[in-house]
């Protein structure tokens, strides 16, 4: 057979990838072969352009019991019990399809956590979008919120929290990270291997269609025009079928008659196949023909390459056949034993018993193309990094700048969306969404989890190793507000095409920043997902690596929330803010850019603001804890108010570092520095809570008193923000609904 | 006294409310698989939340043919109490248990939020405890919780006082504001002419402990405890 250049294109393969297939398998491939090589080595599942930065990344702890190369990872909280979760892009499908781009993509990171053995208690997403007043961002923006809702109610896993930001750059490639998180005991942790020669290899769940097919490749190109054409790439899910396989997968595992399982997600039977033999150090001998199909006729190709949804593909010890067999009867679906494990090490496909791909496992997987791909830095950066303030004109006055703020959609409440998503069932939720990070306890224990998922894109595209720590930095912050101890991370890393050197770039810097912040903080990394080729029409969207922190409180009665608990409370303000604006949502909103170098950060402080915030929690002094993020700490004490019918009144004081320029009352405002929480806590406890603070080092300046119905802000006894908290929240609370239910017709 | 929690393929809200029932008030609890034709000697039956059989067709259209409801058809024509929960009150009303249909929110979007609801009916036994008039807070997750009976229909309901739940506001009003779907007449819950089976929207199993943000949800089990205790409501054996 002669393979034409339009055939490897058409896969996604250069030439010399093609030699290298040859050279594997010492003869030409057969098509089906092709396919199989196409999508093992398309970035989607090889990681050949990012494996060789991955390697940096710190991954060992003493709580890991399992780091990347799983389906999940997974850390121990305590009473024998791990957290298993994992974070994973479905970037590509939900700009062709958005529902149902979204809701895969829920769906696929559900398997991965109960192919683990775990039941999962818990999603986050990390979502990004172009401007709301594009009508087709809406339709995108409709479209994800709805999957997400779609597909994680139906299956009963609540979804606690997340982050939505906005930025035009994200026009043509939103992105929909999704993460989720399950509960198992350290001894039902499973893994995806396949080993013991004989053994019957098992597929249960949904049929096998053409859907989906060449997934991964598509997921491995830029988008251009012609990307409509590719919606049949897209899968199709079905959350009612996922949710009997999640039941039926967590009783047969609790017998003990498997030896392993994995998920038919990206690559479907393929990817399953070659990595849990591969993983086993065994092979894998298949008949496609006892495969359950969908559609007539499907060839060899089609059936290998299908990425149908909600499938698994397990391994069954000798013996145990028939018990696994009843316990899916029993849910209604049927393992069917499609073939065995074998001694070769290959990966044998058959048609009706005819051979028709024969390929040796580590060949696809351990030993697919690794590629350490030219980096260059941007042009744009040290254009980008100059901001001076004389450039800005005459300053907007603050009150004015708060109100645009405020109704920024990456600043306002993400009511619209979280309102949509089942996020109480199991019925462990302690914060609800919309409050920082996601909390949910755990059964059975004293002990509650917190979660964060975040990342500024901007900061990364300023500065893509000081971006990346920040992002490492505000997930952890995020988790420690609510009195979490951050105990493991994972990873979500959107970029660009990497065949440019100044993406490859920025993903190797933002790959090192995010090791040296995970490694100050003490926070391994236990895997994660890239996503590349993040583009369309060569446009790349703002390189967002996005990081998913777990943190445990040990006692679920300390857990902390964001808002005002009581008047006469005192405020404080940890931290230090500095006289800096690069990257703001200020500069964004207000003067329309992205420009100068992200907020200083150091790591040490920003590991003992940590500790002050989790031993304060644990002690009873913290009453409420919120973190400065984007919009400043003007924006921080209106979130701070809004629910609780409880105003602030505050002196923060102006910045010693500040020059005088026209610009310090803006800065002083909302500056994004880093490392900064607004807390509060009672008259009683201030004085236990400052020598908590001086203990630890970090700055703390007690700045004024929940009091009365308005925000006030004031800078050295001068008023600068003094708005009534109805108007606020009424603002914050419909800025984005407003696009969406512009006249609500009914009530 | 022993909840029977029945489990179709496809419900998700089945642990939240065998571990109110266990958990948190100390009760028996036992989940009776769909398959199963026997309500195993429970005093009452929970049909709880989520998407039985994938809700495909319509919400609880194909659940009402599953074997165990044949007993739960039994249990209730006896005089045991049946609590059914948002897809569980769709399920009764697919059953013919009690009367009327939902339609999908006029927000034509699926709503998680806590809502209140007043309770009009002290007479149910899941709601032998409270005061008439008390107004709860409890959470509402549905999609299609549009509550709709022709006017004939509410009629009738409402003089045989069986209207047991209306979304209100504060004060006990139905307004239109605090409707959080667009139901009839704001109904939340309904029970049928004998008062044993109960069918609301909103989740009390999630509203049992204050951490989650209300125990106003307790009462409802607490009054099933104190029927069935007491024998106002239970199941002629």
């Amino acid at each position: 057979m002669t393979i034409s250049d339009d055939i490897l294109e058409r896969h996604g393969l250069t030439r010399e990838e093609y030699q290298r297939i040859v050279d594997a398998l010492k003869r030409e491939p057969t098509l089906t072969e092709l396919g199989i090589f196409s999508v093992m080595w398309s970035e989607h599942c090889s990681y050949k352009s990012s494996r060789v930065h991955l390697k940096r990344l710190p991954t060992a702890g003493p709580r890991v019991l399992q780091g990347p190369g799983e389906n999940a990872g997974a850390v121990d909280i305590g009473d024998g019990l791990a957290a298993v979760f994992k974070i994973e892009s479905h970037n590509h499908p939900s700009f062709i399809e958005p529902y149902q781009g979204a809701a895969t993509g829920v769906g696929g990171i559900i398997r991965d956590i109960f192919t683990m053995g775990a039941r999962p208690i818990a999603l986050l997403n990390s979502l990004r979008f172009g401007s709301l007043d594009d009508a087709l961002v809406r339709r995108t923006v409709a479209g994800v919120v709805a999957g997400i809702a779609g597909y994680g109610n139906s299956i009963g896993i609540p979804t606690v929290g997340g982050e939505i930001a906005f930025d035009e750059s994200y026009t043509g490639n939103p992105l929909v990270n999704v993460f989720c998180l399950g509960i198992a005991a350290h001894e039902e942790i499973i893994k995806g291997v396949a080993s013991g020669v004989g053994n019957a290899v098992y597929y249960v769940g949904a049929k096998t269609g053409r859907d989906g097919i060449h997934g991964a490749t598509m997921a491995s190109a830029e988008f251009d025009d012609k990307s409509a054409e590719k919606r049949p790439a897209v899968q199709v899910g079905d959350p009612f079928m996922e949710k009997l396989l999640l039941e039926a997968c967590l009783e047969v595992m609790k017998s003990d008659a498997l030896v392993g399982i994995q998920d038919m997600g990206a690559a479907g039977l393929t990817c399953s196949t070659c990595e849990m033999g591969s993983r086993g150090g065994a092979g894998v001998d298949i008949d496609v023909s006892l495969v359950p199909q969908r559609e007539t006729g499907m060839t060899p190709y089609e059936i290998m390459l299908s990425e149908s949804q909600e499938r698994m593909l397990m391994v069954v010890k000798r013996g145990r056949e028939a018990e696994v067999e009843r316990i899916f009867e029993k849910w209604d679906l049927h393992a069917v034993r499609v073939g065995e494990v074998t001694a070769d090490g290959k990966l044998r496909v058959r048609n009706r018993g005819e051979v028709v791909a024969e390929i040796p496992n580590r060949s696809l997987t351990d030993d697919a193309p690794l590629y350490r791909r030219p980096m260059a830095e941007p042009a744009y950066i040290k254009a980008a990094q100059q901001l001076s303030f004389d450039s800005l004109g005459k300053p907007p006055s603050a009150t004015d700048a708060f109100w645009r703020l405020l109704a920024s959609p990456t600043v306002a409440s993400k009511r619209w969306a979280y309102r949509q998503y089942d996020h109480m069932v199991r019925t462990n939720t302690l914060v609800l969404p919309g409050m920082g990070a996601g909390v949910v306890r755990v059964k059975g224990t004293s002990r509650a989890l917190a979660m964060s998922v975040d990342c500024n894109g901007r900061f990364v595209y300023l500065d893509p190793y000081r971006g990346a720590q920040l992002a490492v930095a505000e997930a952890a912050r995020n988790v420690a507000c609510a009195g979490a101890l951050p105990i493991g991370a994972t990873n979500c890393l959107n970029f660009g095409n990497p065949e440019k050197p100044e993406i490859m770039w920025q993903f190797a810097r933002a790959v090192e920043g995010m090791g040296a912040a995970c490694r100050a903080l003490d926070i391994p990394i236990t895997g994660g997902n890239v996503s590349l080729y993040n583009e369309t029409d060569g446009c790349a969207v703002l390189p967002t690596p996005v990081l998913g922190v777990v943190g445990v409180i040990e006692d679920a009665r300390t857990v902390v929330r964001r808002a005002f608990r009581s008047k006469g409370d005192l405020v404080m303000l940890l931290g230090e803010t500095r006289d800096e604006l690069g990257g703001s949502e200020y500069l964004k909103v207000v003067h329309g850019m992205i420009r100068g170098v992200p907020p200083e950060l150091d790591l040490s402080r920003e590991a003992a603001l940590q500790q002050v915030l989790v031993e304060g929690a644990s002690a009873g002094v913290i009453r409420s804890a919120h973190d400065c993020a984007e919009g400043g700490f003007a924006v921080t004490l209106a979130e701070c108010c809004i629910g609780t019918g409880l105003g602030a009144q505050v002196d923060v004081g102006a910045i010693t570092s500040a020059g005088g320029h026209t610009f310090a009352d803006i800065t002083t405002v909302f500056s994004e520095s880093a490392s900064r929480v607004v807390i509060s806590c009672t008259p009683a406890a201030e004085v236990q809570f400052l020598e908590l603070a001086a203990r630890h080092g970090v700055p703390i300046q007690r700045i004024g008193v929940v009091e009365g119905t308005r925000v006030q802000v004031r800078i050295d006894g001068r008023s600068i923000i003094d708005e009534p908290l109805p108007d606020i929240e009424r603002t914050w609370n419909t800025a984005i609904e407003r696009y969406f239910e512009p006249a609500r017709a009914i009530a | 006294m022993k909840f029977a929690v029945v489990v179709f393929p496809g419900s998700n809200c089945d642990h939240d409310a065998h571990y109110a029932a266990q958990h948190v008030l100390g009760q028996q609890a036992e989940y009776i698989w769909h398959k199963e034709t026997s309500l195993k000697g429970a005093d009452a039956v929970i049909l709880p939340g989520g998407f039985a059989h994938g809700d495909y067709l319509r919400t609880g259209a194909i659940a009402r043919f599953s074997p165990v409801m044949a007993e739960v058809q039994k249990f209730a024509a006896s005089g045991g109490p049946v609590l059914g929960i948002c897809n569980g009150f769709q399920v009764l009303l697919e059953a013919g248990l009690l009367p009327g249909a939902m339609l999908r929110n006029r927000s034509l979007k699926y709503q998680c939020e806590h809502v209140l609801i007043k309770v009009e009916q002290t007479d149910t036994p899941f709601t032998a405890a409270c005061t008439a008039g008390q107004v709860l807070r409890i959470p509402i997750a549905h999609g299609e919780g549009n509550y709709y009976a022709d006017p004939d229909v509410i009629a009738r309901l409402e003089r045989n006082r069986q209207i047991v739940f209306r979304y209100t506001n504060a004060e006990g009003v139905a307004t239109d504001d605090a409707n959080p779907n667009g139901s009839v007449a704001n109904i939340a819950g309904l029970c049928n002419e004998q008062r044993n089976v109960v069918g609301l929207m909103p989740h009390p199993e999630r509203a049992c402990e204050m951490a989650l943000g209300s125990a106003d949800g307790l009462i409802l089990f607490e009054s099933v405890i104190k029927a069935v205790t007491e024998r106002v409501f239970a199941a002629a054996r």
